[in-house]
């Protein structure tokens, strides 16, 4: 009873916090729990991997948290679609101006910022007397250290995220005082030019992630990094650092600006006890919880007067980024910044990798930009599609009622065998596919759910312009080729080992069996990211290893070919061990006397391989061809993790396409169920040529 | 000779799958936090530090994590082998040995429910299961991972099963006994070689899933391993170390499953006295 009581009176909080950060707040939490037992809350940490998704998908069912920190970029979201419970009567005061400003939406406050995150530039003591302090001591900087044999700067220089501060020190905006992106501009331009410049001299290193930089900076082959607070933890032990904010240009004064992101507490709209839930949010927002969160969490909390406590003002690695809060720009989540993203990223690799000039790769963003953000389709009448589906729905279930007339009734116990797993199949895996192809006649705007019809079909397959790689026929041409390639290879290879670890003589074969399926064994998330890193033009496993032979380095994610090469060697990687499982399954069952019969009769190792030893697995094999050709046409992860689509989303294929309407370019579910539904079409066809061809072998 | 020759295919075969993996055992022996790609380096001090942590990992309320996931991925692996296999052999002997109507339209629906891309159904089904009072409960995520294994299990089985003579059981039916006799005393015992590859693919479907366990559940403790590892991955960085020993740990289970599993796998042997 007492036990119920206490539970029904937890305020859940979800957060994606780690390791200092969550040790702050969970030390605040408890702090509070002592004060509050009636009001007592329960953190929970989830992975920040599709957090924002869990929130859209727990909250209107009732099973959300009561509270949540999340960026703010997604408030305007969210309060649009009534997740947020809006807050009154919260004193923002003791709040630095700046990170309350971005919690508000149409002059209503939706949650109440907890710390901010920006980026300042952090050197190498040892490494780094003194620091370049204005833009243009840059250069004569990034010289001295280069002679010194090591890079001035890495930073993830591809991330537009990490261009914005030059852009804004260049006296730049992304958008235009009326909210639209304009981004060939002259500030732009010369933001380019400047950075292009640092790669050119190699002065940075190419194809930086986070991860690189990180490496870079601890081993000393870097000299500083632009970073955020969450740099901290990544520094090595007994690396010393200065921090402090961005250059700033000699001649306007202006600084270099970087994006500002405000981290928020928020309350959701189904809060069980929203006063218990808000009162223990101003509290952790407050100087009490803000001074936990930053003694314990290093937090750059937003609570101004703790910045004036000696506790906070004397940490050299956490005073930089309160200066630098007033010379950044906060992050706007307007569908048309939301829009920009991609574009302006794909300009600044293109300018990186020497393919246009600044002002092209600009223009042709603006022009992308402009494609993005066209009106939406119209809301239509629903009535006709209704008749249409109606009666295509009767007419389909007459032709299958006449076809099953056609064949005889059979045994019952046919059927009791069969009944659970069509059941199953039909619950879990045919109606939530009837209600996602739903979807995709309606538009989705974050919030609200508009009939639109076949307008977003209409749209996706209207675009003929084969030059342009979003253009729907032509990622189906590489999801094609990549489907037809990775199933040659995981065939090709997993039946040559499977033939090579059959024989019952073969010494060790228990160990080489299990060593060769580590790639399906292992999580891989990580082993395409280590994939990636051996693709790496200046550091990778495999230039070095062509530069033994004598090949000039590649750039492997600059070409189309070769990132797709990039992108097939992985996933081959990762999926010959099902083929080869599969095949010793099959071949399990091959007599030896066929085999030893076929060579007694003078048979060459070839022809027992195709006459005999491939038709009898056959029957095993092609289900798994077949399937796996249309696991492999949906397999997003690898060209997500791996190319991430580059070169300018060539090596998309058309799940990848999917996913990033859904959860990258502004959360357009319906779009990306019209993606779905024609991903689903042509795998259908695609497997009705199949049993056409195999009918006609047969 | 040719035996030599093959040792050394294999050998090299060998070398160069696992090259990538060394990488990640690499990470996770040392202890910093940072991802070992750029560097070279071969030269460090090896600690089980990362492991410890991974491995201790508490929640404020000082129940043990790691042990309560790991806890209930094997439950949910093993129960989702279990369920998978049951239906689907059962269905793959339907498939295999009956003519009935209805027969060609459950083929083509195993095949057909793979090919929708997993982006717009993980809503539908998060209402389906919230309405069927399984969410937060282990026993949805049984069911989701075992009618998505299903269809390959089935295709699998039944192509086997096609290619068992059909004579033994015949004499199974004629001695008296039942269709259900004839399914469990012949059938399954010859066909245990496919029953491994499925075993295996069933286990790993659950093993490995991430975002169904991450959204279906919402207690840490009642998390499964991958959702615990994907913690180790921030909004702005990894936990490499934590992750790869992480990841090490994930994928020990499955190996020794396998290692198991494999001498199902004997090439070459006229199994149980059938010729083909």
């Amino acid at each position: 009873m007492i036990g119920t009581l206490l539970l029904a009176a937890q305020v859940v909080l979800w957060h994606s916090y780690r390791e200092d950060e969550q040790r702050g707040l969970e030390a605040a939490v408890v702090q509070w729990n002592r004060g509050h037992p009636d009001q007592a809350v329960d953190p929970v940490a989830v992975p920040h991997d599709g957090f924002a998704y869990k929130i859209e998908a727990a909250i209107p069912h009732g099973q959300g948290p009561d509270v949540w920190i999340f960026a703010h970029e997604r408030i305007a979201d969210w309060s649009h679609a009534q997740l947020l419970m809006p807050l009154s009567g919260v004193d923002t005061q003791p709040f630095l101006p700046a990170t309350v400003e971005s919690l508000r939406q149409g002059g209503q406050l939706y949650g109440l910022p907890l710390a901010f995150k920006t980026l300042a530039l952090y050197c190498r003591s040892d490494l780094v007397p003194k620091p370049p302090t204005t833009i243009d001591e840059i250069d004569p900087f990034c010289r001295a250290q280069r002679s010194a044999g090591r890079f001035c700067l890495a930073y993830e220089a591809a991330s537009f995220y990490h261009h914005a501060p030059w852009l804004h020190g260049e006296g730049g905006t992304i958008l235009d005082p009326t909210g639209r992106p304009h981004l060939a501009t002259a500030p732009a331009v010369r933001s380019l030019r400047f950075v292009r410049k640092l790669v050119e001299q190699g002065w940075i290193p190419e194809e930086t992630t986070g991860a690189l930089v990180g490496e870079l900076f601890n081993q000393g082959r870097a000299a500083c990094t632009i970073n955020g607070p969450w740099f901290r933890g990544e520094i090595q032990a007994g690396v010393a650092v200065t921090v402090l904010p961005l250059p700033k240009h000699l001649a306007t004064g202006v600084r270099a600006a970087p994006l500002l992101t405000v981290e928020a507490g928020l309350v959701s709209a189904q809060a069980q006890r929203p006063e218990a839930a808000l009162a223990f949010l101003v509290w952790l927002a407050g100087p009490e919880g803000a001074r936990v969160r930053a003694r314990i969490g290093h937090q750059p909390v937003a609570v101004s007067r703790l910045w004036e406590e000696p506790e906070l003002a004397s940490d050299p690695l956490l005073t930089p980024f309160r200066a630098q809060l007033d010379a950044s720009v906060p992050m706007v989540s307007s569908p048309a910044m939301r829009a920009t993203w991609e574009p302006a990223q794909q300009a600044l690799r293109r300018v990186l990798r020497g393919a246009f000039e600044p002002e092209a790769a600009l223009r042709d963003a603006d022009r992308q930009i402009a494609l993005a953000l066209a009106p939406r389709p119209r809301s239509v009448s629903p009535i006709p599609y209704v008749w249409i589906g109606g009666a295509g729905a009767l007419a389909l279930l007459l032709w299958a009622v006449r076809r099953m007339r056609l064949s005889p009734r059979g045994p019952a116990i046919a059927y009791a065998y069969l009944a659970p797993s069509l059941l199953a199949l039909l619950l879990l895996a045919l109606v939530p596919f009837a209600v996602g192809a739903g979807i995709s006649l309606f538009d989705y705007d974050g919030a609200t759910w508009r009939f639109v019809g076949g307008a977003q079909f209409r749209q996706i397959l209207a675009n003929h312009d084969l030059g342009d790689p979003l253009n729907f026929y032509f990622t189906l041409a590489i999801t094609l080729l990549w489907t037809f390639a990775n199933v040659t290879l995981h065939v090709a290879i997993g039946v040559l080992l499977a033939l090579l670890l059959r024989d019952p003589w073969l010494r060790l074969r228990g160990l080489y069996r299990v060593l060769l399926v580590v790639p399906w064994a292992v999580p891989n998330y990580i082993t395409a990211l280590i994939w990636k890193g051996m693709f790496h033009r200046q550091f990778g496993a495999i230039n070095h290893l062509l530069a033994v032979l004598g090949i000039a380095p590649v750039s492997w994610f600059s070409h189309f070919w070769t990132a797709f090469t990039a992108n097939l060697v992985t996933n081959v990687w990762l999926g010959f061990p099902f083929m080869m499982v599969v095949t010793l399954g099959a071949l399990a069952r091959l007599p030896r006397e066929l085999e030893e019969a076929a060579l007694l009769d003078g048979a060459s190792r070839g022809q027992l391989v195709r006459r005999i030893i491939l038709p009898f697995i056959a029957p095993q094999l092609v289900p798994a061809v077949v399937l796996g050709a249309v696991w492999t046409f949906n397999m997003f992860n690898v060209v997500f993790l791996v190319s991430s689509g580059e070169p300018d989303g060539a090596t998309d294929i058309l799940v990848s396409q999917a996913y990033r309407w859904a959860f990258t370019r502004g959360h357009r579910y319906g779009y990306a169920a019209a993606f779905a539904v024609l991903i689903f079409v042509v795998l259908w066809l695609q497997s009705r040529w199949v049993r056409r061809f195999q009918r006609e072998t047969a | 000779m040719r035996r030599i020759a093959v040792h050394s295919i294999l050998i090299a075969v060998s070398i160069g799958v696992l090259y990538p993996v060394l990488w990640v055992v690499k990470m996770a022996f040392t202890p910093s936090q940072t991802f070992a790609g750029a560097s070279t380096s071969w030269n460090f001090h090896p600690t089980l530090a990362n492991f410890h942590d991974v491995v201790s990992s508490h929640d404020l309320a000082g129940r043990w994590l790691f042990g309560r996931q790991l806890a209930n991925s094997i439950v949910v692996a093993f129960a989702v082998t279990f369920v998978g296999l049951t239906l689907s052999t059962s269905a793959a002997y339907a498939l295999s040995r009956f003519r009935f109507r209805g027969r060609e339209a459950s083929l083509r629906a195993f095949l057909i429910s793979q090919m929708f891309p997993g982006v717009v159904t993980s809503i539908p089904l998060y209402v389906l299961l919230d309405r069927l009072g399984l969410l937060n409960h282990l026993a949805g995520l049984v069911l989701v991972y075992a009618t998505t294994a299903v269809p390959f299990c089935v295709f699998m089985l039944k192509g086997y099963f096609d290619s068992l003579p059909r004579e033994l059981e015949e004499a199974v039916l004629l001695d008296g006994g039942t269709h259900f006799d004839a399914f469990w005393r012949v059938a399954l015992p010859l066909a245990r070689p496919a029953l491994a590859v499925t075993a295996l693919f069933s286990f790993l479907t659950a093993w490995n899933e991430f975002i169904l366990a991450y959204i279906f559940m919402s207690q840490p403790t009642a998390f499964t391993l991958p959702v615990a590892i994907q913690r180790y991955v921030g909004e702005y960085t990894t936990e490499w170390g934590h992750f790869a020993a992480a990841a090490i740990l994930v994928s020990l289970p499955v190996m020794v499953l396998f290692f198991a599993l494999q001498k199902h796998l004997v090439g070459g042997l006229t199994a149980g006295g059938i010729k083909g």
